[in-house]
This record gives structure tokens, sequence and C-alpha cells, in this order.
């Protein structure tokens, strides 16, 4: 440890503990913008500057460790000048339309001008106009609102992996865009939008499709649609942010309120759907692993029948199918939640309620940018015959719609989803975490391989924040090997473990992988609220298991609705039909279709 | 991928199997490219990218940080004219928008016929005859602008 004072605050810290770590644990605030803590310090700002008492130099504190015995100095007059001068000189090259800014609000830039009361603007304007790149259809590029902080850069490159973005000229020219200029849809982006997330301003934000939404609740006469809406897990769980309340709160009750009120028809739960995910995956893997104990495991693992690979995630889908395609065969075939929930609605509810399915307008609520690009990523998104999901709004959007309809959100009373599509199991909730997944599909394959319940359904070593963890589950004999990974970043490393034991003629070193593109799984979701931090995903993930453990039903396939929807409509699974509306397939990708 | 699209010369291709496995190497390799090529073209950057392993949105952004690196394929002759200190103050900057009117082209474009293009440099080392403009090999010092015309119109004819 190494003592240090912070304006004489004594504190001592670990080694290497930067300044700003050590005023963060001395509860003095050091106003930043570039940094994240997320990511690696940059130093591209000059904001978060501090003095060290006996020397007039400015140091970055994000980026500059601590010395044993240093007084840091973070506040004197000559240190908010200067940090109002970085300000000012950012503001120069930065347009003033923050009143039509998707940020206006909840812009980092905004807040440390409001804070450091700038009034005027010294400096000779000089705004960018670079045209804005809309072509995703999940993010919105605007380059001209660009700071050059680098946090996206960061995050695409080294939390992600994926190498979309990059700082591309020098100096005045210098812009974040995808290699030699070609638009983001035609580079290796994978939507999952913790660009935006880590966005201090509006320079990169979800596409908001709430008129989309707007107009189809409005409709009348022979044009009226009967509006049905799904909520994801990890929705539920972060929504209260938006409304002042701490990261975790789980209102889920009042959500489904909310979505009456603002004139939804019918009201489902993504939850449900992912029971139904948990009843096809698991079938999937309790059929693999008893192909595979016939054959071999080295032969299962030459053939690509294991490990077998989670599919849920759409930002992982589509880096597979462009950086890992020889992984295809691997893959689940199931469906997501949202899609299973789409085809269901369009399917067995609409014949269910007597409703034409042309007249249903399906919209999803996620936690995520890169859902409105898997409802319509392949010709399974319309199973129904139908677009399965019409639009998916992200929880930043929700939050807005509920603004805007003048809800009052908070004190609003609890209601119930509607059945047979709404009521879930604790395993359907609790795949808005990393490692929840799993542990929905643990728990039932238990039940599938032994026909026996499991007296603990809490496999406690899936759950946690670290990037990659294993697992070893015994059932039945059979040790069950899984692995967890979570944010784009952490994958290549046990993906290259199976090409290599595949290359070696080894067994699979797992039997079971679930990967979650974004850090923490869906509830640190690119469409979430903004500000997640470890402290905030852990909130949202405490939130996500302590719903999972006040549901009466904690496995999916004690369900009573998806036994039912299986009795009624889909069969048992694994069906011809819930083939057909349930599952889907991958194809490879190239990394950059211009 | 359009990496297929371009070949290599075997003396390029075994450099680059070398400065590939090297830390650093980026740049070395950009360098015979450009060699080969003139410029970098997108099919070469991707066929690096695919040998190295190196993501292409970071050979981009080294090709864009460095004005040496091209994108396109320059002119048959290559004018430079030098912004370097000297040359700059002697007015060097009115006769780089002179050839581009003469030549009407753009930065970073190439005239229709495909015989010239004009990049901005900084200092040929020759102050002493500044301003100073450079064709292919060939030096021209204390320019002015009315010469210009019928320098270029000798390359036009070779």
């Amino acid at each position: 440890m190494v003592n240090v004072k912070v304006n004489g605050i004594p504190i001592q810290v670990a080694e290497g503990s930067t300044m700003l770590e050590a005023a963060k644990k001395a509860h003095v605030k050091i106003p930043t913008l570039c940094y994240n803590p997320d990511l690696s310090p940059w130093a591209a700002c000059g904001i978060c500057v501090v003095k060290i008492e006996g020397s007039n130099k400015m140091l970055r504190s994000c980026c500059t460790p601590v010395a044993e015995g240093m007084n840091i100095i973070t506040n004197d007059p000559e240190l908010v000048q200067t940090r109002k001068t970085v300000i000012e000189l950012i503001l120069s090259t930065h347009p003033n339309d923050c009143l039509a800014c998707p940020r206006n609000q909840a812009c980092e830039l905004q807040t440390l001008a409001q804070e450091f009361g700038i009034r005027e603007q010294p400096y000779t304007k000089m705004v960018r106009d670079i045209p804005l790149d809309t072509s995703t259809g999940s993010l919105i590029l605007n380059p001209s609102k660009c700071i050059r902080c680098g946090r996206c850069v960061e995050v695409c490159q080294q939390m992600q992996g994926v190498w979309a973005i990059e700082f591309l000229g020098r100096g005045e020219s210098i812009r974040i865009a995808p290699a030699a200029d070609v638009k983001l849809g035609e580079s290796p982006c994978i939507k999952c939008g913790q660009c935006s997330a880590h966005c201090p301003v509006g320079a990169i934000y979800e596409n908001d499709q709430t008129n989309l939404v707007w107009d189809a609740l409005m409709k009348d006469g022979l044009d009226a649609k009967t509006c049905a809406v799904q909520i994801a897990p990890a929705v539920r769980v972060a929504l209260a942010e938006s409304f002042g309340l701490p990261p975790g709160t789980d209102l889920t009750g009042k959500i489904y309120t909310a979505l009456r009120r603002l004139g939804f028809d019918a009201v489902f739960d993504t939850n449900f759907s992912a029971d139904l995910t948990i009843m096809e995956e698991g079938t999937e893997l309790v059929h693999r692993l008893t192909e595979a104990l016939k054959g071999g495991m080295q032969q299962a693992t030459a053939d690509h029948s294991l490990p077998l690979i989670t599919s849920c995630c759409p930002s992982w889908v589509d880096y597979m199918e462009k950086y890992y395609p020889d992984m295809i065969p691997n893959f689940s075939t199931a469906k997501s939640p949202q899609q299973m929930m789409g085809a269901m609605i369009k399917t067995y509810w609409a014949e269910k309620a007597k409703i034409d399915p042309a007249k249903i307008y399906s919209v999803s609520i996620m936690p995520c940018t890169a859902k409105k690009f898997e409802n319509s990523r392949d010709e399974t998104m319309y199973s129904s015959g139908y677009k399965d999901v019409d639009v998916t709004l992200t929880t930043r959007e929700f939050a807005r719609m509920i603004k805007q309809a003048g809800i009052d959100f908070l004190n609003l009373p609890d209601s119930e989803p509607d059945s047979p599509l709404g009521p879930y199991s604790g395993a359907g909730v609790i795949f808005g975490a990393t490692g929840g997944v799993m542990e929905a599909a643990l728990r039932t394959a238990y039940f599938l391989v032994t026909k026996e319940e499991l007296k603990d359904v809490n496999f406690t070593a899936v759950r946690g924040l670290s990037g990659i963890r294993e697992a070893t589950v015994h059932i039945n004999g059979i040790d069950l090997r899984v692995a967890v990974a979570h944010q784009m970043g952490n994958i290549a490393t046990v993906l290259n473990e199976v090409r290599r034991a595949r290359a070696e003629g080894r067994e699979t070193p797992w039997h079971f992988i679930e990967v979650m593109a974004c850090r923490g799984g869906c509830i640190g979701g690119g469409g979430q609220p903004y500000g997640a931090t470890d402290e905030v995903r852990k909130l949202r993930i405490r939130g996500i298991y302590d719903h999972d453990e006040k549901r009466e039903y904690r496995c999916s396939h004690d369900n009573p609705f998806i036994k039912q929807v299986y009795e009624e409509f889909l069969e048992k699974p694994g069906s011809h039909k819930a083939h057909e509306l349930l599952h889907t397939h991958y194809r490879e990708k190239p990394l950059y279709l211009k | 991928m359009i990496a297929g699209d371009i070949e290599f010369s075997d003396e390029l291709q075994s450099y680059i199997d070398e400065w590939s496995k090297k830390e650093g190497g980026l740049v070395m390799m950009l360098h015979r490219i450009q060699n080969e090529f003139g410029y970098v073209p997108r099919a070469a950057a991707e066929k690096l990218s695919l040998i190295s392993g190196i993501p292409l949105a970071k050979i981009y952004g080294v090709i864009t940080f460095y004005h040496f690196f091209k994108t396109t394929k320059p002119g048959k002759h290559r004018i430079s004219v030098c912004m370097g200190t000297a040359c700059y103050l002697k007015g060097s900057q009115e006769l780089l928008e002179e050839i581009r009117s003469i030549l009407s082209i753009e930065p970073d474009e190439v005239t229709d016929d495909g015989l010239f293009s004009v990049d901005e440099v900084r200092c040929l080392g020759c102050c002493g005859l500044a301003p100073v403009i450079m064709i292919d090999d060939e030096v021209y010092g204390k320019l002015t602008k009315e010469q210009l015309p019928d320098i270029i119109a000798k390359y036009r004819s070779l």
C-alpha cells in the first residue's frame, strides 16, 4: 500500500493506483471527460489535471500513478481555469444544438459546461460538417459531434475485439470511421452499441424508432393494429435509472402497467420465450451430448457437434459469422427469445385470440441495439409469414416514451403480464445476466437427463463478472464441462482453445459455452441507460437474481404455460413445428461488404 | 474480401512474411507495398491484414495518419510542390493553386487522362531555390506561376 494525501486528506491506496483512483477513495471528485472506468486511460482531454504539492506542473490524474508521501492538489484557481479553457476549446469544435441532440441532459460535455459555468465561447467556432452514417439501422454515427475522446475506438477494439472503427486522418481532419471510410453497415460492426453506451456526447447513438411505435398505437379504423409488446429480462432492472432510482431496482409490475397505459393491447414477457429457448436449446444440448457419448467425444469435437454454443445474442451471432465461421455447426439453432416470442405472437397467440396476424404489430423492448438488426437479419425472422418482430426499442427509447406520455411511472400500480405468453420461471429472468442462459439451461438439462428435479437450482460458479468462467457439473455420471464468456474481446481465448483441441484431435475442453457480447451480459447492453460501470452492472445483476429467487418456478420446464404451449401447439421441443418457428441458421459473412 | 484481386511480387511476399512476425513492422510493410504499387491499394491492405492478422481498421489508421502513404493511384507524373517554410514564404501556395487550376484537379485527384497528380510535400532540401516543385525526379527552382504551363506541357507529350 502507498500513503498519499488528497487535498491534505490522508489515504492508503494500492501500489500502482492512479491519482484519480486515490481521489475517488478520498471522496474527492476530479472532473473527467475522456476517462471511463471500463477502459484503459487514454489521457486525451486534459480535464482531469491535478498538481502535486510543491510543484506547479499539471499532471493528468487518470494515468499518473501515485507515489509514497505525495499530496495531490485537485483544486485551485489555476486548475479550475485550465479545465475551463479545455472545455471552451472542445466546445469551439462542437455544434451548439443541445436542444435537438439525442444526448440532451445526458451529455457529459454538457454537464461539464454547466458545472464550470461556461457562458461565453471565446474561440472561433470550427465545426466540421461530416454526414451522418445511418447504414446499420441500429446505430447512428454523427462525426460532427465527435470530441475525439477515443472511448468508442477503445471499446470497439480492446473491449469488444471487433475493430469496426478507428481514428482516420490526423490533426484537423481526424475522424472516427471504419477502415477506408466505408459505412458502419459495411464494416465488421456487430451493432452491440457499446460505442453508443460509452460515447460521452451525441456522436454515436441508437436509431430512435419510437415514432414507428407511436404511429402503430395511433392507427384507427380499418388500419387499426393489435399492438403486442414483449419486454426483455434485463430492461426491468435498469429502466428505474432513467427515473432517478438506483440500478437494480426491479420495476417489472410497473412496466406492464406502463405498457398498457401507452396503449398496447397485449403485454407479454420475453422471460416466457427465454423459457421456450431453454426447452429448445436444452433439448439440443442433451441430444448432442447423448450422441457424443455414443460416438466418442473426440469425434463429436471433430465434427463440430460439441461444444454447443449459445446463440441468443445477436451481436455474438454476427461476430461469429464474420470472425469464426468455422464454428457455425457448433451454434445452437435455437432463435433468441426475442424472435421466438415474435413468432409465437403472430402464430399461436393470433390463432388463439382470433386475430389476423397481418393486423398484429409486434414490438419488443430490449436492452440492446443489435436486436434492431436481428429482427430482420434473415428470412427465418419472418417465420410467421410476417415480420415476427416489427420494431425493437431500446430501454432508453422506452423511457422516453413513458415520459412523453406523461405517465407517473414510479407511482403506477403493479400488474401482471398477459397469458399465456407472459408468465415465466426464474430461469427466464436470469437470461439478462452473464452466465444466466448457462444456468437456466443446466437447470433444465439436469431434469431432461435424470428426470429428477434439482435440490439446489443455483449454479453460482457460472455467475459473476470475471471475463471467462468455467465449471464442471455432474449429471448422472456425466461430467459436463461448461464455460461462460462475456464482453466480446474475451471470447477469442475460449474459441481458440476449442479450435486447437479440434486441430490436435483432442476432446473439446468444454461441452457447452455461453457467450454474451456485452460486459455483464444483457444488463450491460448497448441500449441500456447511460453510465454503466461494474458497480452499476453488479447492482443490475443482483436485481436479476433477486427476481429469480422470488419466482414460484425456478426452472423453464416447470413453467405450466410452457407445458401448455407445447401441448396445444408446438407438440414437443425440437418438433417439426418448433423447428419451423423457433430455429434459425447461420452463414459465413465477409468482414467488409465494400 | 477482395484480397484475391491482387498479386504481390515474390520479393514483397517474402518481405511481408518476415516482417509480419515482428512487433511494429506495419510501417515497413506499407512502405514496400507503396514501392510496388505507387500507392496502397485497398486490396493490398486487405491482403496484408489477412496475412499479418493486423485488423484492416488499424492499417487504415496508420495509412491515413502519415501523409506519405497514398490510398489512390497517383498519376503517371507526380508533381510535388514544396510547402516548407522557405518555399511557402516565396509563394508556393500560389504555385500549388495554379497547378491544380491548369490541371483542373482537387487534392488527392488524378487528371482524367491519368497523367498527373499533385502532392504537397515538406521541404525538398533545396531551400536556396525556393519556391521549388519536383516533377518525377526533376527539380524546378525559383519558379513563377507564369512558367508552369510550359513545364507541364512538356510532360504531356512525354
